[in-house]
């Protein structure tokens, strides 16, 4: 069905993520050429909207993954709530149950980790804001693949935890405010 | 170069996971492979091993090491009434179908520690059908088969599903139903009444009865598509025409081949009637 893209960039975020992913992804074109996987920290207990308003926002569709849900790209697939997502292929996204990583299901760890596993050099990972240490373990994951890594400015962060966690980890990280990111991912062409 | 070869630790998880199968009959191979991979790599860590292929030999020449295994291979995450609006939507879409047959056969496909079980117990036993009803509970790990047989949970976990249950529908207080000892909850064994508890696996084994109401939640995101088709297609073979299939609330048949056997009953709640194709 699809014909594997040559790459993908997968995204975390925490405390501030609404904000943050509506100065990042709006401005992409429609003709963005790779998937875009977003883990944001959300409840558990209930829906999530975020697929719903980026889908409004944006000019890419914005989905909530399903099991087994194909990859297309230039779609930006959202990590649904009490559920960790990962990367299975690049074709398919496979869901998990398992028990919450740093108490948080979806994880961005777990997220990011399979797919550096799946895409190795082709993937770009990217940490927002978030009170907390996410992501840090999976972007150096990403890094170690050869992936591309890329950290949101902690002075521009509205929670600057996180930012700083994965630059920590991860000192080969890119350090950007968020125009310069979208911008940045504005100017990769299929 | 190097990438076109695969790389080394895949290799070690297909052999462990062949292992596994000849030396055991557990079938595994066509797992989700993401999922399998994170969870054998903390098996590797915790077992303090320094590769899969150590963890290999181990599997081949200790039978001990059988229930470790499963134990990271099988994820044992479950609540009663975890998402509660399915329980509802079974409770007042569901049972208004299944008042009209005489008797009942209900399948929990992958039951663990028998939480969702327990859950439509209890909801059959609220609505009046719980006596013409007949529950198969099956899982392959026998470890937590017999916890589900013993239906006891930690109560700071009941408190949770209490207060699900209530959102659920339930008619009573969830306290009914059982008893509490020092922090567990013991629930009451009437419950099992009806329950046969089975070892089967959905990979290996065959279709068992006919079934009004299959649930199987959560379950089969471990399994690749390939898998799921083969699951799916098993279902299908189980259930008469208008029977019900409930899956987890992120699950769909939508990219299924047997999607043409099923029709959305309850579309948000993930709950499919079997058609006539």
């Amino acid at each position: 069905m699809t014909g594997a893209s040559k790459g993908a960039v997968i995204i975390g975020a925490s405390a501030g993520a609404l904000e943050a992913l509506s100065v990042l992804l709006p401005p992409l074109p429609a003709a963005f050429p790779l998937p875009i996987f977003v883990v944001v920290h959300v409840p558990s207990d209930k829906p999530s909207v975020l697929a719903d308003i980026f889908d409004a926002k944006c000019n890419l569709r914005a989905i909530e993954a399903e099991d087994k849900e194909p990859v297309m790209p230039g779609a930006i697939y959202f990590a649904p709530p009490n559920y960790h997502m990962l990367l299975e292929d690049k074709q398919n996204i496979a869901l998990s149950n398992e028990e919450e990583v740093l108490f948080s299901r979806p994880s961005i760890d777990v997220a990011m980790e399979s797919a550096a596993d799946v895409w190795g050099d082709q993937l770009i990972g990217i940490i927002l804001t978030g009170a907390n240490q996410d992501g840090a373990r999976g972007l150096q994951a990403i890094s170690a693949a050869g992936g591309m890594a890329i950290v949101q400015s902690p002075d521009g962060a509205y929670a600057r935890a996180m930012p700083e966690a994965a630059i920590a980890a991860c000192p080969q990280a890119q350090v950007m405010s968020l125009p310069d990111m979208a911008a940045y991912l504005s100017r990769i062409s299929g | 170069m190097m990438e076109t070869f695969e790389k080394i630790e895949d290799i070690e998880i297909r052999l462990l996971l062949e292992a596994l199968y000849h030396r055991y009959h557990y079938d595994f191979r066509d797992y989700a492979m993401s999922s399998i991979k994170r969870r054998l790599r903390q098996a590797k860590e915790n077992m303090g091993l320094a590769t899969i292929s150590a963890m290999q030999e181990r599997v081949l020449h200790d039978p001990d090491m059988l229930p470790q295994m499963l134990r990271y291979l099988t994820v044992q995450v479950s609540e009663m009434y975890r998402d509660p609006s399915y329980f509802l939507a079974i409770r007042q879409q569901v049972i208004p179908h299944l008042r009209t047959y005489p008797s009942l056969k209900v399948w929990v496909a992958g039951c663990s520690t028998g939480e969702e079980l327990y859950s439509l117990v209890i909801l059959f036993r609220e609505e009046g059908l719980e006596e013409r009803t007949l529950f198969y509970a099956t899982d392959i790990n026998p470890d937590a088969l017999h916890q589900a047989e013993a239906g006891i949970y930690d109560a700071e976990r009941v408190r949770q599903f209490s207060e699900s249950y209530r959102q659920a529908g339930g008619k009573t207080s969830l306290s009914d139903y059982y008893h509490s000892h020092y922090n567990r909850c013991i629930l009451d064994k009437s419950l099992r009444r009806n329950v046969v508890f089975s070892d089967h696996s959905l990979v290996t084994d065959q279709v068992f009865g006919e079934m009004h109401l299959i649930s199987c939640r959560n379950v089969m995101i471990y399994f690749d598509r390939d898998l799921q088709d083969r699951v799916v297609g098993l279902f299908k073979d189980s259930l008469p025409r208008q029977g019900f299939l409930g899956l987890g609330a992120k699950e769909s048949l939508r990219f299924s081949t047997h999607a043409n056997a099923f029709r959305d009953f309850v579309r948000t709640e993930k709950i499919y009637q079997r058609t006539d194709s």
